[in-house]
């Protein structure tokens, strides 16, 4: 019997329909695998056994009694642990949450349900989404299938482990400055940010909100073009939310033939700093662009190299104030401070505040603190809303030289866990190449290109798109995919070695 | 170091302060606007609900929720502009005001900052110009912007109420998410001495400009319309408070206090900061930049927090809403929608009502115009109506320090009043006696009548003796008044009204006695 879990999402939405195989099977095979492979990756923070066991019943039900069904109905999917679920813990990888269950389900988790789509549980993450390797989760990392010992890339290294190692078809993730694309890269995955507002952040906890962005995390561009249609479109209770309808993804995730478009290479995020195995795989795919029929040339974005400070001074300073809220008042850790008999309130937001957060969201409180102080806010905040609008500006003129542009995703392979926790500058430099599109608000989307020579880990290729022209990177990324699976015989996933196979590290 | 104690601090008698002193006032005040939903999410808004009933994942601040702008709120806000006077923002933000307290779910309060949605206006106030006549004078309107109320802390145990020395806290979350409009005056000069009573005249009229928008419930009492007022000093140079040299000196270092919640107390919290600023500064002393309480029992503040310039609360637009921007055509179909100004209605009502200017001033003063229009769309007299109000009962208030209002006689009670003594039913005293009554709890004028047994005796034959009776009694008056000296006739009614044990029409007395006597 062919085991279920490594078919594709569109496949397995087919053969539901079909009736070759029933929505419960289905969610089972993905359960016991998730049981037999969850203590080694720590993907899953929480798994939803019986949640999603009754949804594939009642969707096996309903397709049996004849009833119209949305596409992927009785498809599990994953869901990163930042986003509001009933009934289900919701931590955002956080102490501060343990074991907080949310009285209501985000807009994102509401059209999950409303497809029909098994929920299997809820996935592994850095600290409210601050890093870019999930070793900054309160419940330790997760790990890169391809290599036990390595990272799975973050914040949404989950989310990018399950669906790489066949825990889940699909999986939500959200992408800050990053946490989409750059584990996709890592692991061998297709992941998407869309377009600033083109999904709900409603129910889903705010790390940055003018960054923040929801998106699908999946193995082959055609389903996360399905993933992304399920969740994307206007949300009135999220007010940035695009009042438009969505954009054409599934459509152009068929695209097979390039002719006439326009790829501009950035100058500035290919080059230099990025590993030889790594602008290998990149150049290889640019020439295979051209074979496909595009159009290369190269673009300038000079203002990109003042990206990462910018980012830094803008995501912790909105953080500051988001996570502000956590003071154990209402929800969440709550201690006393040491050797106090009756503390005051102020004292109790004191000590459960410095016991409920970990080192890297300290760090981004503090600074985002001190940027906003008055004094400061101009040559800080204010001067970095400046370079958001200089690299909003970037984009524009090199959209107007070019249809869609592309970058590696991330300037290595994925690293070794404990490699960079103690350097947060080198860590923060993974996201160098996926910061700019987040500042901008314009959509990019990162898929596998093979791996590097020198590690044989996997590559990701970033496609950007203008603003609410989505559904570009998808036609790219398609046409890109058929044509390497082509060459390769298959996804450069058939190439990881199986969870089973690698020695579990001490 | 800030005390807290409630001890009386040191004042100097306001008229000598004014001797030396001018004072500049500052006006803050916070109006909770009637919208059906909270400012961002869809929560009722009604008052006095069971606590943490009217509350959800977005006023709660729970993880992940988002706000979303309440349009009703954003469009009285617009009108309260247009009614100030002020300029509408064609575009402006709303921003964060980050602070740590219980009673604010985020630990920031979505406000504006920088970026108001109505500034530069003004609000003219009349007032008693100290001569019989009326000032008008113009509190220059800074902005009104737009911003979310908190929730509300109830401190237990201790003995001041305040968080401080409680032995626990609970919270109210009902009240966060209220929609706020905050109007803040600009530094108010060339008062002088009339400094507190503009103070309240200019709340005032604001309560009734917002109670003819219809934006707000505006009940002090309630805490639907509250007032914080800064108060500072400066060195007076000038017999003329609005002078160039006057306003040439610096401004004092202020105080702000807090809860001033009713009209009254306005004036009495000014008056009361001018004279403890005096001798404070006569003691050699700064005055501490901090936050005052007022005390309406005592009629005194107390020291709050310091404050000071360097009070960061970090603001910075708020990421999760989009710009506010109403279009030239929002703002215009709004302006059609505002009420007659104050000014002109009263104008008007004075013209229909035939009150003289004095007379008006009266009503103004007594907060009486609005309880006098419907005591007299429910029939009474406008004479009768102002009668009552700004006498008996404006008194009574004036007694108790409660507002004429609220003291549970009704228009519809004074209008049955009146109406029972132009029928003849009761004559003055005896509806001065029913209104004891009504305010006793007794009932409606017409039942306490009934009840008390008071009724003007209506048969002529027993006044008719009674007349002759006195002026057999009093020959000596009677020629007088034959002899002319007709308002001799008020010992002879009083004399008549004695016999009738009060229960006779005086006027009818009085028309009997000079007919008797033939020189009517
Ligand atoms: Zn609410």
């Amino acid at each position: 019997m062919t085991d279920l879990t490594r078919l594709t999402a569109a496949r397995m939405a087919e053969g539901l329909a079909a009736g070759d195989f029933t929505s419960e099977a289905l969610t089972q095979a993905h359960l016991d695998r998730i049981e037999r492979l969850n203590p080694v990756l720590n993907a899953y923070l929480q798994v939803d056994t019986e949640g999603a066991l009754a949804t594939a019943r009642a969707v096996d039900a309903a397709r049996a009694a004849g009833e119209s069904l949305p596409r992927l109905a009785g498809v599990p999917v994953a869901v990163k642990d930042i986003a509001c679920t009933v009934g289900i813990p919701t931590t955002a990888g956080s102490r501060m949450l343990e074991g907080w269950v949310p009285p209501y389900d985000a807009t994102i988790v509401t059209r999950l349900k409303e497809a029909r789509m098994p929920i299997l549980g809820k996935t592994n993450m850095d600290e409210f989404a601050m890093g870019s390797s999930t070793e900054h989760s309160a419940y330790g990392p997760t790990r890169n299938p391809w290599d036990l010992e390595r990272i799975p890339g973050g914040s949404g290294g989950g989310s990018s482990a399950a669906v790489a190692a066949y825990l889940a078809p699909l999986a939500i993730g959200s992408d800050t400055g990053g946490s989409i694309r750059q584990p996709a890269a890592v692991t061998g995955t297709v992941g998407t940010k869309p377009t600033y507002g083109g999904v709900s952040r409603y129910g889903v906890i705010a790390l940055a909100s003018s960054l923040d962005q929801i998106g699908p995390c999946a193995r082959t561009v055609a389903d996360a073009a399905l993933l992304h249609e399920v969740v994307a479109g206007h949300d009135p209770m999220d007010s940035t939310s695009i009042d438009a309808p969505v954009p054409p993804v599934l459509e152009a995730s068929a695209t097979r033939d390039l002719t006439g478009l326009r790829v501009g290479v950035v100058r500035e995020i290919s080059g230099e700093g990025f590993q030889a195995g790594v602008l290998a795989r990149f150049e290889e795919a640019v020439e295979e662009l051209k074979a496909l029929g595009a159009e290369v040339v190269e673009v300038s974005c000079p203002h990109f190299r003042y990206a990462m400070a910018a980012y830094y001074l803008i995501l912790p300073s909105e953080a500051s104030s988001n996570l502000a809220r956590y003071d154990a008042m209402r929800y969440g850790l709550r201690v006393g401070p040491d050797g106090v008999d009756s503390p005051s309130a102020e004292q109790v937001m004191g000590a459960s505040r410095d016991a409920g957060f970990g080192d890297e969201v300290k760090r981004r409180i503090i600074l985002g603190t001190y940027a906003l102080s008055s004094g400061y806010y101009d040559a800080y905040y204010g001067q970095a809303q400046k370079v958001r609008t200089l690299i909003a500006r970037d984009f524009e003129a090199a959209f107007s030289q070019a249809d869609v542009l592309v970058s590696p995703t991330a300037p290595t392979t994925a690293f070794r866990i404990g490699d960079q926790t103690e350097d947060p500058m080198t860590m923060y430099l993974n996201d160098i190449a996926t910061i700019p599109a987040n500042l901008a608000g314009v959509p990019g989307l990162s898929l596998p290109v093979g791996v590097a020579d020198e590690d044989g880990l996997p590559v990701g290729l970033q496609v950007l798109a203008p603003a609410t022209e989505d559904q570009r990177l998808y036609a790219v990324a398609a046409a890109l995919e058929e044509r390497l699976h082509t060459a390769w015989g298959g996804p450069v996933l058939d190439r990881a070695p199986t969870v089973e196979s690698q020695e579990v590290p001490a | 170091m800030s005390t807290r104690t409630r001890t009386a601090e040191t004042v100097v008698p306001f008229e000598e302060v004014m001797r030396r002193f001018d004072p500049v006032m500052g006006l803050e005040v916070h109006v909770e606007l009637n919208t059906a939903t909270k400012m961002f999410c869809g929560c009722a808004t009604e008052f006095g609900a069971e606590p943490n009933t009217q509350v959800c994942p977005v006023c709660l601040g729970l993880p992940g929720a988002l706000p979303v702008v309440n349009h009703a709120a954003v469009e009285s806000a617009i009108r309260i502009g247009l009614a100030l006077n002020c300029e509408i923002a064609s575009w402006c933000r709303f921003a964060r005001k980050n602070y740590f307290y219980p009673d604010m779910p985020k630990n920031f309060q979505t406000s504006q900052y920088d970026e108001p949605i109505a500034f530069g206006g003004y609000l003219d106030v009349e007032h008693d110009d100290g001569a019989g006549g009326t000032e008008v004078f113009r509190v220059g309107i800074e902005r009104a912007h737009m911003e979310e109320d908190t929730g509300k802390s109830l401190h237990v145990g201790g003995s001041t109420g305040r968080i401080h020395g409680a032995d626990y806290s609970l919270v109210d979350y009902n009240r966060a998410g209220i929609p706020l409009i905050e109007i803040v005056t600009t530094p108010l000069t060339g008062a002088g001495e009339r400094a507190p009573e503009i103070a309240k005249a200019y709340v005032s009229a604001l309560r009734d400009l917002l109670k003819a928008l219809g934006v707000s419930d505006v009940r002090m009492e309630q805490g639907s319309m509250r007032c914080d007022a800064n108060v500072s000093l400066r060195a007076k140079v000038s017999d003329d408070p609005a002078s160039v040299e006057q306003a040439a000196v610096p401004l004092g270092t202020r105080t702000e206090t807090k809860n001033v919640n009713s009209l009254r107390s306005v004036e009495r919290a000014v008056r009361y900061e001018i004279t403890r600023h005096a001798a404070v500064l006569d003691s050699g002393s700064p005055i501490t930049q901090e936050t005052r309480h007022w005390h309406e029992d005592t009629g005194v503040t107390t020291s709050g927090r310091p404050k000071s310039d360097a009070d960061d609360y970090r603001y910075f637009p708020e990421p999760d809403l989009v710009p506010v921007a109403p279009t030239r055509e929002d703002v215009e179909r709004l302006r059609a929608t505002l009420p007659e100004p104050p000014q002109e209605r009263r104008k008007r009502l004075q013209a229909d009502w035939g009150y003289s200017d004095l007379e008006m001033r009266d009503v103004v003063n007594a907060g009486a115009l609005e309880v006098i229009e419907d005591t007299v769309a429910a029939g009474a007299t406008p004479a009768a109506a102002r009668k009552w109000w700004t006498g008996e009962l404006a008194r009574r208030a004036n007694s108790e320090g409660v507002e004429v209002t609220a003291m549970g006689v009704t228009p519809a009670h004074v209008a049955e009043l009146d109406g029972l003594v132009r029928d003849g039913r009761l004559n003055d005293s005896m509806a001065r006696q029913v209104l004891e009554g009504v305010l006793a709890g007794e009932g409606g004028p017409a039942e306490v009548a009934d009840a008390r047994g008071l009724e003007l005796v209506q048969d002529d034959g027993a006044l008719e003796a009674a007349v002759d009776k006195v002026i057999a009694a009093h020959p000596d008056v009677a020629d007088k008044i034959r002899d002319g000296k007709v308002q001799a006739a008020g010992a002879l009614i009083g004399q008549v009204m004695k016999e009738m044990r009060g229960q006779a029409d005086a006027a009818k007395a009085r028309a009997l006695i000079l007919e008797r006597l033939g020189v009517s």
